[in-house]
This record gives C-alpha cells, sequence and structure tokens, in this order.
C-alpha cells in the first residue's frame, strides 16, 4: 500500500514536471510580459516536430535533438514576434487571445500539410525506456529523465532571472517599462528576447512532451488547458510557483484516478478551482 | 427592365434545369469526413483509399461518371454532420452519402437519408445501433460488438483466462466495447475482477495501468480510440513493467495500430488484439492492395479507415452494376442487400437483414518477423455478424 503511494505520488511529480516542462515558457511570456500567448502550445508542437524528423529523417540522436527542438522554435518565435506579436504587446486581453488563437489554428493546419495528419511516434534510446525498481515501487527511466531537465530548467530560469543583468532589465521593463527606458533599457529589445525564449522553451517542453503524450496537428490544442492551468494556478510572474502548481496538479491527477478513477481527470479541474477560491492571485502570484 | 429581368429568369431557370440534366450521366456522392481537427488522419486514410479504388477501377460505373463532393465535418459534430449531409442533398444534389468515421456523425446524417431517400454508405461508424437508423444504410467497416463480443468468449476459452480487468475510454464506442467484451468474457465463464473508464483527453495512463497491475488480474483488456492515445497507454504499460507473459494484455487493434508499435518498441510483443483488418493480412489480394496503396501514399501502409473506404466504394460500384446506374435508394439498397466478395481483409457479405457488415474476426499477436514488429494472425472467427442485432429480433 505504501508502495504504491511512493510509487503514484513519483508518477504524479513527473506527470506534474512535464506540465512544468509545458507550461514554463508560457510563465514567460504570460507571466512576465503579460502577453496571453494562446500559441504557446504551437511553438511546443513545433518543438516536437522538429525532434521527430531529426531523429526519424536524420538518425540524430534523442539528446541532441532537444537543443535543436529548443533553437527551431526560439527563432520562430523571435520572428513572429517581430512580424506579429509585437503590435500586440498592449493591446486588450481580447485582441491577445484573438490573434494567437487565429495563430494555433494556422498551426494546426500547417502542420497536417507539412507533417500530415498522422500520428508521429518517436522512440527513444533504450537507456530512456526501462524502469527501475527499488523496493516494488516502479520508477519509469523516461520519468526519472523528466524530472531532472524540469529541476535543472527551473534553477536556471530563475538564476538568469534573478541573478543576471539580462534577468534585471525584464523584471525592470515588465515592472516598469516607463522607467525602465528612462534608464536606458532598450524595453523592445528585451521583451523580443524574453519572448523568443519563452517559445523555445516551449519547443523543448514538447519534443520532451511527445514520448509521453504522442505527436499530432492537434497538439497546438490539446494541451493549452493544461499549460493554461498551471501558469495560472501557480501564479503570474512567478516560475517558482509554476513549478509548485505544475507539481500538485501532477500528484493530485494521477492520485485523483488512482484512488477515484470515476472522478477521472475532473480532478485537475476541482484542485484549480479550489487553491483559485483560495489564492485568487495563484500560489506566488504577485499581482 | 423587363429584358434584363427576363434574362436573369432564364438564367436562373437553366440553372435549374442543368444539375437534373447532369445527373442522367453522372453519380453524385457525397463524402462527409473529418478532415480536419482530432480524427484528420482517419479521414486522411479513407480519403486516400477512396481515390485509390477509383484510380484503379476508373470513374465511369454502368454507364455513369462518378463524381465526389467532399465536406468537412471537423469532428464529432453532429449538428454539422446534419447541416451537410442537407446540403449535399439540397444544394449540391448528391445521390449517395458516403464516409462518416464517427458515430455520432452518422446518427445525425442518418435522418437526412431517410427523410431524403438518399443511399448511404457507412464506411467507419462502428456503434451497433448505426444502421437501424436508416432504411438505406449499408455499412462496410465493423462493429464493435462484432470484435469484442467474440474476443472475450476467445479469450475465456481458446485465451484460457479466467480473471480480467477492463479498461475503456469513457465515450459510447468505449461502453459498448467494454459490454461487449465482458458478456463475451463473462458468457464463456471468464470473470471481470474490476472495470474502470478513463477520460477521452488522457494525456497519461500511469494511474490507470498501475490500477490494473495491483488487480493482478491475469488479462486486461483496453479500449481506446487510435491516434495519440495508444501510444501513450502502450508507454505506461511498458513504464509499469507489464509483462505480456504474465498479465495477458488485451485489445481492439488501435492498440497496436502502426504507430503505436513503434512508439511501445519490444514492450508491445504478445499484446492480443481483435480486428477485421491490418496490412499485414496473407493474401494474393491484399498484398496487391497494400502495394497500390504505399506506391500511391509514399509508403503509408492502409489500416482500418482505409479499408472501411475501399470496401465501400466496392460496394457502391457494384450495387450500381446491378441497377444499371439507377441511383434510388431502394434499388442500391436491394442490389447490396446480400452481396458477397473478397476485399483485402478476406472473405466479407452485407446481412440481407440488417444491411450491416458480415466478416471474418482476427486474434492476432505482436510478435518480430525478420526485426519487425507485426500483428500476426494466430486465430480467427469466420462469418461473424453483428451479436447486438442478432439480439433485437
Amino acid at each position: 500500500m505504501l508502495g504504491s503511494l511512493a510509487g503514484i505520488v513519483f508518477d504524479g511529480f513527473a506527470y506534474g514536471m512535464l506540465l512544468f516542462l509545458l507550461s514554463v515558457g508560457l510563465s514567460v511570456t504570460l507571466g512576465m510580459m503579460n502577453f496571453i500567448n494562446l500559441a504557446h502550445c504551437s511553438f511546443g508542437m513545433l518543438g516536437g516536430y522538429v525532434a521527430v524528423t531529426l531523429i526519424d529523417g536524420l538518425g540524430w540522436g534523442f539528446l541532441q535533438t532537444l537543443p535543436a527542438a529548443f533553437t527551431a522554435a526560439l527563432v520562430l518565435g523571435a520572428v513572429l514576434e517581430r512580424l506579429l506579436f509585437r503590435r500586440s504587446f498592449r493591446a486588450t486581453d481580447l485582441e491577445q487571445c484573438l490573434i494567437t488563437i487565429g495563430v494555433v489554428f494556422m498551426s494546426v493546419a500547417a502542420a497536417a500539410w507539412i507533417w500530415g495528419t498522422v500520428q508521429r511516434p518517436m522512440q527513444l534510446p533504450v537507456w530512456l525506456t526501462g524502469a527501475l525498481e527499488v523496493k516494488g515501487v516502479n520508477f519509469a527511466a523516461y520519468r526519472i529523465f523528466l524530472v531532472a531537465v524540469a529541476l535543472a530548467v527551473a534553477l536556471v530560469l530563475v538564476a538568469c532571472l534573478e541573478w543576471t543583468r539580462f534577468g534585471a532589465q525584464v523584471r525592470a521593463a515588465v515592472d516598469n517599462p516607463r522607467a525602465a527606458r528612462g534608464l536606458g533599457i532598450d524595453v523592445d529589445r528585451t521583451f523580443s528576447i524574453t519572448f523568443a525564449l519563452g517559445a523555445g522553451l516551449a519547443g523543448l517542453g514538447g519534443a520532451l512532451a511527445v514520448p509521453i503524450v504522442g505527436l499530432e496537428p492537434s497538439f497546438a490544442l490539446a494541451y493549452l488547458v493544461y499549460v493554461l492551468i498551471v501558469v495560472s494556478v501557480g501564479g503570474l510572474a512567478s516560475i517558482g510557483g509554476s513549478f509548485a502548481a505544475a507539481a500538485l496538479l501532477g500528484i493530485s491527477d494521477v492520485a485523483g484516478k488512482y484512488y477515484v478513477p470515476q472522478l477521472g481527470s475532473f480532478l485537475i479541474y476541482l484542485v484549480m478551482v479550489g487553491l483559485l477560491v483560495w489564492r485568487p492571485g495563484g500560489l506566488f502570484g504577485k499581482r | 427592365m423587363r429584358t434584363v429581368i427576363g434574362v436573369i429568369a432564364a438564367s436562373l431557370a437553366g440553372l435549374a434545369a442543368a444539375p437534373g440534366a447532369l445527373a442522367q450521366q453522372s453519380v453524385k456522392i457525397g463524402l462527409i469526413l473529418p478532415y480536419s481537427g482530432q480524427f484528420a488522419d482517419t479521414a486522411t486514410q479513407m480519403d486516400n483509399a477512396i481515390k485509390l479504388f477509383v484510380k484503379q477501377n476508373g470513374d465511369t460505373v454502368a454507364g455513369k461518371k462518378i463524381e465526389f463532393v467532399r465536406k468537412d465535418s471537423g469532428g464529432t459534430a453532429p449538428d454539422v454532420a446534419k447541416r451537410l449531409a442537407q446540403e449535399l442533398v439540397v444544394r449540391d444534389r448528391v445521390d449517395i452519402l458516403a464516409g462518416f468515421v464517427l458515430t455520432p456523425n452518422a446518427l445525425a446524417a442518418a435522418d437526412v437519408s431517410v427523410e431524403a431517400k438518399k443511399f448511404m454508405v457507412v464506411m467507419n461508424a462502428a456503434t451497433a445501433i448505426v444502421t437501424t437508423r436508416s432504411p438505406y444504410m449499408v455499412r462496410t467497416s465493423v462493429t464493435i460488438p462484432q470484435l469484442n463480443e467474440t474476443f472475450g468468449a476467445w479469450a475465456a476459452t481458446k485465451g484460457k483466462i479466467r480473471r480480467a480487468y477492463s479498461m475503456v475510454s469513457d465515450y459510447a464506442p468505449g461502453h459498448d466495447a467494454e459490454q461487449a467484451f465482458q458478456l463475451g468474457f463473462k458468457s464463456a465463464g471468464g470473470q471481470i475482477v474490476g472495470a474502470v473508464r478513463f477520460p477521452m483527453t488522457n494525456p497519461d495512463f500511469s494511474a490507470f495501468v498501475q490500477r490494473a497491475k495491483d488487480s493482478k488480474a491475469e488479462a486486461i483488456f483496453i479500449f481506446v480510440p487510435g491516434g495519440t492515445q495508444p501510444a501513450a497507454l502502450g508507454k505506461a504499460l511498458a513504464e509499469r513493467g507489464i509483462d505480456t507473459a504474465k498479465t495477458r494484455v488485451l485489445g481492439q487493434g488501435e492498440l497496436t495500430d502502426d504507430e503505436a508499435r513503434v512508439a511501445m518498441g519490444d514492450a508491445s510483443l504478445g499484446i492480443l488484439t481483435v480486428f477485421h483488418y491490418d496490412h499485414n493480412h496473407d493474401s494474393a489480394k491484399n498484398r496487391a492492395f497494400v502495394k497500390a496503396f504505399n506506391g500511391e501514399y509514399g509508403g503509408r501502409n492502409p489500416n482500418v479507415f482505409a479499408i472501411g473506404g475501399y470496401d465501400g466504394m466496392y460496394l457502391i460500384y457494384e450495387a450500381l452494376k446491378k441497377t444499371n446506374g439507377s441511383a434510388d435508394a431502394e434499388a442500391l439498397v436491394g442490389a447490396s442487400r446480400g452481396m458477397k466478395w473478397e476485399s483485402p481483409r478476406g472473405p466479407m457479405s452485407i446481412d440481407p437483414l440488417t444491411r450491416d457488415v458480415v466478416q471474418t474476426v482476427y486474434i492476432r499477436r505482436v510478435q518480430k518477423v525478420g526485426g519487425r514488429l507485426l500483428n500476426v494472425e494466430i486465430d480467427k472467427v469466420e462469418n461473424v455478424k453483428d451479436p447486438v442485432k442478432a439480439r433485437m429480433k
């Protein structure tokens, strides 16, 4: 009984880390820049397709494809920011929603056109497939890997934002763009880089999610809800908040499905509602 | 002014007359398929098979040119499917309604088939009751109970499984499969030790699989819709360390489709599934079909959606030959009743009473053949009718 509980907590935590990796880019764009980027998972989908194409087409190793997925989404993010999204940074919420959801639909159609409608499986290297069994508790190799990557991403990101000059500029530009401009910070450039970074993180998360959730053109829409839940429960402008929220939601989701399967995945919404009633600004929301 | 109105009136009359005149030489088929959205790939496969059939057999039957009007239902959307069916009948003047991957859409369009007296060919939608909704409807795919009730009985007898756990997706076809498998299994002496339904959009199956594993059942029966879910579920099975030699994994064929086997890798070895078609089926007819399909669509293999579309077109062509090109619904249904043919899937026929498909049901096991993971047929049950409609009478 206790063994299965430990297994469930681990599975839930790993699932939460998957949600965190998928949504951390959005905590940057939506959370920091206050830009409602519903197209977030489109960048994730691009990362996924890039990784799968490199593995299937060019025989790359799984690990090598991860930076490529990150870079591809980052570049596309930078281009789209320049051409499209920059105009909407100061637009109303509704306008931001409309333009980004339009991009989502276009990305779904584009993915179907380029890569076809077929589901694209990803073959993992052998060392990531099996599972480790410790005292009857099952630790899947890929889930251990996900947890490690998520922790690394969270640490690097927090360190960058808190302790580097660029991080300070971003925080300044977000908190008070006028004052930041007055201090000589190039706010537009800072936002461009931040947005591209958010897109790149989405690409990385997308590539990492494919082995668990699969990949097809509806990816851009299918996980949008989960990603938005994580960011809103975590609290805007908080990487740590997203991390905590993702872990909490992942564990409650998996535990709920195990102990009360009748509730199914409904539980994740109950937890969200409960947490938001308790703390409307999210767990670690600053505004 | 009067002349202008006269000209407009004349041209309108001409427009109105034109489709009637054209209908003399052509038979129009309205295809309603989910070309976009979650089920887009099912439409791709089915439409590809339809195109291949027309390419192989020409676009003229019994002196009539076959024309297609394609409509996108965008997914599970009965209201949209009904509207599209109405538009096809009223505006495009189609003679035959065909396609239908999803049951709710087929049920909605059935009403139009009844009202407008149009022949309707269901090429997938696999819930048992679908064909009862229009007397002008014929189905060339499969019914879920046809597969799973047969499989349940097989598992308890030849499969020598006593205690099974059932897990299905929480939607109508999943409920159908759950009920059919349990019925077949229990009637043959098996015992269901637990059952769970998981939500339709479920990215992570680990909890459900763990629960099934902890139930200590000899076998786990699974039904999930095709797409991303079989691979995700297969992954969870592999991670949980479900050893198919100890805990048998049973499922409807989607569970081990081409993409799912790639994602699962060797963990898929030994999984037993039930299906009515696989591109690995060994017959001259199927080899030729697969080869042509591969050649036409970049090496991609046909699946059940493709074979449903291919046989649906065969049925339409043969029925038109029998009616001498008449697209009258009564005549076409009459011509289809009792029709028998050798399909790439094996021998099949249309039940003269229920207008539903009668066919061989295959039990397959994932095995490694020449380094590739394939669904290998290990047993079959011939001439299976839909058991639900057999009980209705």
